[in-house]
């Protein structure tokens, strides 16, 4: 009964027509992985009875190594019918943030398993992610997943699906990645519905990047799908896009440990180690041939990483500048999309603009510098990329408030996005209210089904980059779901804020923001800035101008009484103390022209307030 | 023991030597207060009402002891306080017996000024009678304030009314009186303060301590405010009380001599200050007797065991009560003659600053023109050498401190 296959095909001498190769389309808590996990064991990729403990244990000891443990692609051997076949599991990153990767990803495969779970129904971002899985013309195969759960709704959410991509709900299979149940069924429909891979054997050899990582041990890991010709090892190859050229060092699969080989063939897919140091130099979606015999044209598709969101990261103790100098150098050998330059803030001191994909980009380098290089950082508000024409009809593109054109300005152009929302029907109000607020304008609206609704908007990326996902979600009691993708630009009437302590600019704080919400923002920090910044000895004006107009403004009256009434006898070590407490402080104090400012303020003015909400 | 640098810093030297002796019981605890004072008359062998002035004479008996065996030669005491707590809960015969037991160990200097705090609920005609017979001279009663819904939220529970009818048996046993009272408590209106300052005024104490209320951290107070049930106290409100304390009380004649603290002294004398706070605050030395009270002897700080049982355990035990200790720095020692001198009226010697390290002193001499500048400090007094906070200055006084102390 067990199909598993007991002779399968090696590396390098796979004949392409027994190969299938897919990935899985799936939001992120709807059982991709416990899926994955399930066919690695039914394969017997994995031996079920080390599932759990070994296998997985076994991972977190590489990850304290400092070995990859990210296995991008699995080979698995299966059996249908006596014949044996190899499956290739293409892992796809889930977010909206990596939408390029998710394309270099899809178009390693010929089909798709649409993973839903059948007690929550389709989610914005998987629904983008199935969009561009048809657009690459991948073999759909629709599943729903979790129908063990009490709360799972198969057949309702089977229409939903039947609707979404016209198949007969009949043919929507339901598996439990937790149970087991129906994964050899949904293994064996990957054999029957999934093309075999094309491409021509004798041809010059053609292998796209669909990811690369850093490695500490071995360099750089670069996963390939074989389009044309053959790959092996110390063979001489270039990349076309960047041209640069390597000896390869080793070719193998992972399945799921890796599995060097003789070489990789048409349609398969694996890894190749160059020795090369750094990721940027091993590009995805990068087509590698070879020196002697290189192909004519490359495989297309290829784009260099764009990055759409930029913040300021400083480090919170000022020392900590060429620690985090070096933590981004690193993270750049893993991280091709990410780029950064020195900046210098009068607030926060000396720091790095960081440019990332989006929002969630920012978080994980974010997280992994706090985390991994015990760094504590602040960061300013994120922006989009601006194209400022000043009178004369200069462009500036503008990635930071302070590089904002003085003086009189044409116009301002900003990027825009089509936002995807997805929400039960009773929201849709809620919606439209919220992302009218934030300058949207609405595309379209579809019911997927009765109670769940598609809505898009065309929307500023700047709205959606600075709260609209959080709101967005309180608004919707969380129900909402939420996928966008750059979408053009806008001419709009853009502002540049500043806010001014006793008449000099707190550069941190400074914004780029519509006219009409120039004076909320003002208001709002002028406000909270009074709360965080102590009395001074003068009274100190806190002002939100836009230009020279003053649009916002309190004060800070001087302080009166500094001074502890009482000091006698035993007073007189704790009174001391606490001056010296005083002085410690000191240290953490930014000096604004006179102002001193703790930093703490300014790290809870840049923190994303939950408060006013 | 005390460290061998002691004797030598204090031997035939104009340093001054004065005795405080805490008394850690009181009839019930205000909501704002932190001192280290109890409720229960027994706290056990040596810490109860009755026992106590033993265990205190017991340390005085230790003091002398090791102050002889630490090679400090004997000084009659420059002045005696008794604080607590309330110390007007015990005998006033125990009060005595403890300062005649000091007088037969140190001696007592020729006018050495001997006071005691007292509850106006708390002493008697005949108490305060037998007070002066023993040797006290000034008493330093707890006022607060004169209106009633501000003593409930202070949870003072002395009857307002009393405090003038001990007043005058103070006055009838010649000695000296001194009002301690206290500003900013939550509830409190501008007015309300000026009727506290009438009532003092109609009194005329020899001396005032006005303090703005410190909330301390673990009081029954913070709770409350905290929880809501009261405002917190508000630095300007402070501020404007301040102001008004030392208007209303200058112009009846009293002088200002430290920032909480007021002498009546019409003709600019220098009468009427309290010789023993401003022995702290000019950084002499002195002995503190009882549970959790500090010394200081040439630069070294100790203090006793916190709770008065296990004080009185190590004193009848024949242990030192000391229990922890402390040599500042020369830049702690520094800090603290800048932070006592400057809240003064007879000010920071500017020499205090000269004696740093350079760049230091010149960085601090430079601060003195920049707060002579900014207002808050007396510009005549900074040509004659000394440091004296302005009226501005008082109210920003750890500011000058700051600045002069170089952060």
């Amino acid at each position: 009964m067990s199909p598993v296959a007991s002779n399968p095909p090696q590396p390098g001498s796979t004949d392409p027509s027994v190969i299938r190769n897919f990935c899985i389309v799936a939001h992120i808590d709807h059982g991709k992985s416990t899926l994955a996990d399930r066919m690695l064991q039914n394969t017997n990729v994995v031996a079920s009875r080390d599932m759990q403990n070994q296998f997985l244990d076994s991972m977190d000891i590489e990850r304290e190594r400092g070995i990859t443990i990210k296995s991008q692609a699995v080979r698995m051997p299966w059996q249908v019918d006596g014949q044996d076949y190899i499956l290739n599991m293409i892992d796809t990153p889930g977010h909206v943030d990596f939408a390029y990767e998710v394309s270099r990803s899809l178009a390693a495969c010929e089909g798709a398993i649409l993973l839903v779970d059948a007690a929550q129904g389709i989610e914005a971002q998987t629904l983008a992610n199935l969009y561009m899985a048809m657009e690459h013309d991948l073999e759909i195969i629709p599943v729903l997943n979790k129908i063990d759960l009490p709360a799972a709704d198969p057949e309702r959410y089977a229409l939903e699906i039947s609707n979404l991509i016209g198949v007969d709900p009949d043919d929507v299979l339901k598996v439990s990645g937790k149970t087991g149940e129906g994964v050899e069924a949904l293994l064996d429909r990957v054999v029957s519905v999934v093309p075999a891979p094309s491409g021509t054997v004798d041809a010059p050899a053609r292998a796209m990047i669909f990811d690369s990582i850093y490695d500490t041990y071995r360099g750089v890991i670069t996963y390939v799908r074989m389009v044309d010709g053959k790959l092996s090892p110390r063979e001489g190859i270039r990349m076309m896009a960047t041209g640069a050229e390597y000896e390869l060092q080793e070719t193998g699969v992972y399945s799921p440990d890796a599995i060097p080989g003789k070489g990789l063939g048409v349609g398969e897919v694996g890894y190749l180690i160059t020795g090369v140091k750094d990721v940027s130099e091993s590009k995805v979606g990068d087509t590698v041939t070879t020196k002697n015999h290189p192909a004519e044209e490359a495989i297309g598709g290829y784009s260099e990483p764009q990055p759409m969101v930029f913040s300021g990261l400083y480090p919170i103790d000022g020392s900590d500048y060429p620690a985090l100098r070096e933590a981004l150098e690193k993270l750049q050998l893993n991280d091709a999309a990410l780029s950064y330059e020195p900046e210098t803030s009068v607030a926060l001191g000396f720091g790095f603009r960081v440019g990332f994909l989006g929002l969630l980009h920012l978080e994980i380098v974010r997280e992994r510098l706090e985390r991994e290089y015990n760094l504590d950082l602040i960061s300013t508000a994120p922006n989009v990329i601006y194209n400022v024409t000043t009178e004369d009809g200069t462009v500036v593109r503008v990635t930071n408030p302070s590089e904002f054109p003085e003086g009189k300005i044409m116009e301002v152009e900003e990027p825009m996005a089509m936002a995807t929302i997805i929400v039960p029907s009773e929201f849709i109000g809620a919606v439209m209210e919220l992302s009218q607020s934030k300058r949207g304008q609405l595309d379209g609206m579809d019911y997927l089904s009765e109670e769940r609704v598609e809505i898009r908007y065309w929307i500023p990326l700047a709205e959606i980059v600075f709260d609209y996902f959080d709101l967005l979600k309180s608004r919707t009691k969380g129900y909402a779901s939420l996928n966008w993708q750059r979408d053009g630009s806008q001419v709009a009437d853009l502002v540049k804020v500043d806010i001014l302590l006793q008449g000099d600019t707190v550069d941190a704080f400074s914004a780029i923001t519509h006219r009409d919400h120039a004076y909320s923002y003002g208001v709002k920090m002028t406000s909270k800035l009074k709360e965080l910044i102590p009395r001074q000895q003068f009274e100190v004006p806190i002002q939100a101008a836009i230009g020279s107009r003053i649009i916002a403004r309190e004060n800070i009256r001087a302080i009166r009484k500094d001074v502890l009434s009482k000091c006698y006898g035993g007073d007189i070590s704790r009174k001391r103390k606490l001056l010296e407490k005083q002085k410690e402080g000191k240290k953490r104090m930014k000096m604004v022209g006179t102002v001193e400012v703790p930093q703490e303020a300014f790290i809870a003015a840049l923190s994303t307030d939950t408060d006013s909400k | 023991m005390l460290p061998e640098f002691v004797a030598p810093a204090v031997n035939g030297t104009d340093r001054t030597f004065s005795l405080y002796v805490h008394v850690p019981f009181c009839v019930s605890r205000c909501g704002y207060c932190d001192f280290n004072t109890y409720i229960s008359p027994d706290l056990g062998p040596g810490a109860s009402h009755e026992s106590y002035a033993d265990t205190a004479i017991k340390e005085l008996e230790f003091a002398a002891e090791a102050l002889e065996q630490s090679g400090v030669d004997p000084k009659p005491l420059h002045s005696v306080f008794y604080g607590g707590g309330t110390p007007t809960l015990l005998a006033a015969h125990d009060l005595n017996r403890i300062l005649q037991r000091a007088r037969e160990l140190f001696g007592i200097a020729p006018g050495a000024e001997i006071t005691t705090e007292a509850n106006p609920d708390s002493l008697s005609f005949e108490a305060v009678g037998l007070l002066a017979e023993g040797g006290f001279n000034r008493i330093s009663m707890g006022m607060q304030s004169s209106v009633s819904h501000v003593l409930q939220v202070l949870e003072r529970t002395h009857n307002p009314d009393n405090v003038s009818a001990a007043a005058q048996w103070i006055r009838d046993a010649s000695l000296d009186l001194s009002l301690d009272l206290i500003f900013g408590t939550p509830g409190e209106s501008v007015a309300d303060w000026h009727r506290s300052l009438d009532a003092v005024l109609e009194v005329r104490p020899d001396h005032v301590s006005a303090y703005g209320l410190i909330v301390e951290a673990g009081t029954k107070l913070a709770a409350q405010i905290r929880r809501g049930v009261y405002p917190n106290t508000d630095p300007d409100d402070q501020a404007d009380k301040y102001l008004a304390t030392e208007e209303r009380l200058a112009a009846a004649g009293y002088r200002w001599y430290e920032i909480s603290n007021w002498a009546y002294d019409p003709h600019h004398q220098g009468i009427h200050r309290s010789q023993h706070n401003l022995a702290y605050w000019r950084d002499q030395d002195w002995w503190g007797i009882g549970p959790g009270a500090h010394s200081h002897m040439a630069g070294v700080r100790w203090w006793n065991a916190k709770h008065p049982a296990a004080y009185a355990s190590r004193v009848l035990d024949n242990i030192s009560p000391a229990i922890g200790r402390e040599v500042p720095d020369d830049e702690a020692r520094l800090l603290e003659k800048i932070m006592l001198g400057v809240r003064l009226s007879e000010g920071l010697e500017v020499s205090v600053l000269r004696s740093q390290p350079e760049p230091d002193a010149q960085i601090a001499l430079a601060e003195t023109r920049r707060l002579a500048d900014q207002g808050l400090i007396e510009p005549a007094a900074l040509e004659d050498g000394r440091i004296v906070p302005t009226l501005k200055g008082r109210l920003l006084d750890d500011a000058i401190t700051r600045q002069l102390a170089g952060f």
